[in-house]
């Protein structure tokens, strides 16, 4: 096995630039699907059937087929349909969609969990629908979800390689190029598998300790 | 339930006569907590001990320390000779096989039926045929008045039901030493005299030495040759059923039999 | 669309399944000799086993995927076939979560169980295999369920490998009809169907399993909070 560092140095320049694009689509996708992963959990808990069945639908539909073709259907009807989006922004968007479908069942969860006795003491004191959610039961909520919404972003980081499919230039995109123009192979895709583990070992230490905290 | 119609479970032939089970210097802590403080005693072979004292004062880390469940910080065990602490775990397994537990929550696989829990053992560890197996847990049990629940699942039988199973399970290895973790305590009262009577007509009938950690003082009298009054990890008196509950030389113990008789 | 079309379509599906059944082998011999090997009473085995599960679950599939690709044939000489090298990485980073799947619901056994066992003398293998593992497989289907449908989102990957699947058809198509909306359509609802059959399959399969340990089965509802490492194939590492 033929193992250059020197690969390793000249990739070392493409290899920051990719793990930047990583992150902004980390952050951005994670924003995306905390927002509408709590959109989709509340509309779940309205009265009406008409909105609560069609919105299951569409999220299970989602939940349930690739990633990578979604990011082909976006990539390629957006444009048919007259939407102009880089590859990148379409790339957040679709990532941040197809976890938002996870993060609404860990909403449901958190907010089922919070006792049933906190909805009767809301209503014996006649709080508004409105303040009963900001006041009472999202803060009790959150606590319980940040956990388990950490875990979809750890799940999420691992895959923001896909948008490579879509010529975004992350980490794995980055590492591709170099090794087509450059014909070392072995060289930049360890590098970024190895950053991936330690990325995400890294991030798991971080949640462990964010949920150390969170339980006092 | 006529005695004589038990099947003798635990007899072998060259069984020993004698000290059988021998703690020298045990002492286990968990923690800061020492449960166990150098403590020192011995059971003779074919006799039934019971073991009494405040909850927290040992009694069941005995069992569990006998059982392998637990391993003492110092100090040697020793049953019928072979070394149990120290010993590689391989040497344990052999002397293990000479030694049953029946646990206060019965502990029976729930995935197995009444029938398979019982024989499962003689066959992988002891290599008996499934045959002979199956009729030895009949005959099993048939002794604990349960012939009728082969092939049910343990979820489908009574708290007292199940532990008739537990001894059975427990007998069909032919033990030399039985140890008795507050069987009881775990079953509706209307259940406790029945397995009480089951353990009496074995402790009656059979040689097979028994340890025995209870609240039920009047069982610990019947069946006892001798009982072990624990406190803080030490044995604090020790002697005959009769002198025990009726004449105890020590505070203690007087202090905790008024307690709980 | 014309039937040769679809013909390439229905190609992709047998290949994908392919795949999926392949890979779903590997992964479940994976995660059961990794997943019993964390409860094993060696430190080294355990730690070995814990390596393995933090270095798979840590990197992503299709880094994996570009991996045996690439480096594997240039690193090592080993030149697989397309089939075998998707099996592969697919098997090995999706048999890492279901080792966490194994682990979690062995450890989930009452220890009383094991307790019992050791009363009656089994070794530990025996009380693996009689005692603890029938009583933890119908807790594992749920998060298996899961998993498979995990893993068949990510049979899609091997298509940037050039690989005919599904995923591969779909792009084939696109370019024979410059008509995206459609083919991707239809592509994605194949896939739907895939998955809602695989869940099926599962809910029997945990019924039947269930009911040999005399348990009801769970309700849907599952505890979302408390296993969020098992929805989904990238959970905590």
């Amino acid at each position: 096995m033929e193992w250059d560092w020197s690969a390793v140095s000249d990739f070392m320049p493409h290899f920051w630039d990719g793990l930047l694009v990583t992150l902004q689509i980390l952050a951005l996708g994670s924003v995306i699907s905390f927002a509408l992963g709590l959109v989709w959990a509340l509309l779940m808990r309205t009265p009406s059937r008409w909105v609560r069945w069609p919105v299951g639908v569409v999220t299970e539909f989602i939940r349930n087929t690739p990633l990578l073709v979604q990011l082909f259907f976006l990539f390629y009807v957006l444009p048919e349909w007259g939407v102009q989006a880089s590859a990148l922004t379409t790339g957040v968007f679709a990532i941040g969609l197809h976890y938002s479908t996870y993060t609404m069942q860990v909403y449901r969860a958190g907010i089922e969990a919070v006792p049933v006795g906190q909805w009767e003491a809301a209503t014996a004191l006649n709080l508004p629908v409105h303040r009963t959610w900001i006041a009472v039961i999202l803060p009790q909520a959150v606590r319980r979800v940040v956990p388990a919404l950490g875990n979809y972003v750890i799940a999420m980081l691992k895959d923001t390689p896909m948008l490579m499919a879509i010529t975004v230039l992350e980490m794995l995109g980055e590492a591709q190029l170099f090794a087509r123009e450059n014909f070392q192979f072995t060289e930049p895709l360890t590098v970024i598998g190895l950053a991936f583990i330690v990325l995400s070992y890294l991030a798991s230490l971080f949640l462990r300790a964010l949920e150390r905290r969170l339980a006092h | 339930m006529p005695t004589d119609t038990l099947p003798n479970p635990g007899t072998s032939p060259e069984r020993s006569t004698g000290e059988l089970i021998r703690l020298e210097q045990v002492t286990k802590r968990f923690g800061d907590n020492t449960v166990l403080d150098h403590l020192d005693f011995s059971v003779d072979a074919g006799k039934h001990v019971t073991l009494i004292g405040p909850s927290g004062s040992g009694k069941t880390t005995i069992l569990r320390l006998l059982m392998t469940l637990l391993k003492p910080d110092e100090g040697t065990i020793t049953v019928d000779g072979q070394k149990l602490f120290p010993a590689t775990e391989k040497e344990r397994r052999e002397v293990r096989k000479q030694i049953g537990m029946v646990f206060q929550q019965f502990n029976l696989f729930p995935n197995m039926s009444v029938l398979r829990n019982i024989t499962e053992a003689p066959v992988t560890v002891l290599g008996m045929s499934k045959d002979e197996a199956s009729e030895r847990a009949k005959e099993l049990l048939d002794m604990v008045g349960l012939a009728d629940k082969c092939d049910a699942r343990p979820a489908q039988l009574s708290g007292g039901q199940q532990q008739r199973v537990a001894i059975a399970r427990a007998l069909a290895m032919r033990p030399k030493v039985l140890l008795l973790d507050e069987v009881t305590s775990a079953l509706d009262p209307e259940l406790v005299a029945g397995v009480l009577d089951l353990l009496r007509d074995i402790a009656r009938s059979t040689d097979i030495t028994m340890l025995c950690v209870t609240h039920e003082m009047n069982f610990a009298r019947d069946i006892s040759d001798q009982v072990l009054m624990f406190d803080s990890g030490r044995v604090i008196e020790s002697g005959a059923p009769e002198k025990i509950f009726s004449d105890p030389e020590h505070e203690r113990t007087r202090e905790f039999l008024s307690a709980v008789l | 669309m014309t039937s040769g079309l679809w013909e390439l379509v229905a190609k992709g599906v047998w290949t994908t399944v392919q795949l999926l059944v392949f890979s779903a082998l590997l992964g479940a011999v994976v995660a059961f000799v990794v997943g019993t090997a964390r409860t094993h009473q060696s430190r080294i085995v355990r730690f070995l086993a814990g390596l393995y599960t933090t270095v798979f679950r840590g990197t992503s599939a299709l880094i994996m995927i570009f991996w045996i690709y690439f480096v594997l044939p240039l690193a090592f000489g080993w030149q697989l076939v397309p089939m075998w090298a998707g099996t592969l990485a697919l098997g090995l980073t999706y048999g890492a979560y279901g080792a966490e799947v194994v682990r979690g619901a062995i450890a989930a056994v009452d220890p009383a169980q094991r307790e019992g066992g050791i009363a009656l003398s089994f070794t530990p293998w025996q009380r693996m295999r009689l005692i603890l593992l029938p009583q933890a497989l119908p807790e594992m289907i749920p998060p298996f369920s899961n998993l498979l449908v995990e893993l068949l989102k990510g049979t899609a990957l091997v298509s940037l490998m050039g690989m005919g699947d599904l995923a591969f058809s779909g792009n084939l198509v696109r370019l024979a009809l410059q008509e995206s909306a459609e083919i991707y359509t239809y592509i994605l609802l194949i896939y739907f169907v895939l998955a809602f059959l695989l869940t099926r399959l599962m809910r029997g399969l945990e019924k039947k399993l269930k009911s040999g340990v005399g348990k009801a089965p769970t309700p849907a509802a599952e505890a979302v909070l408390k296993r969020p490492e098992a929805t989904n194939a990238g959970g905590a590492v």
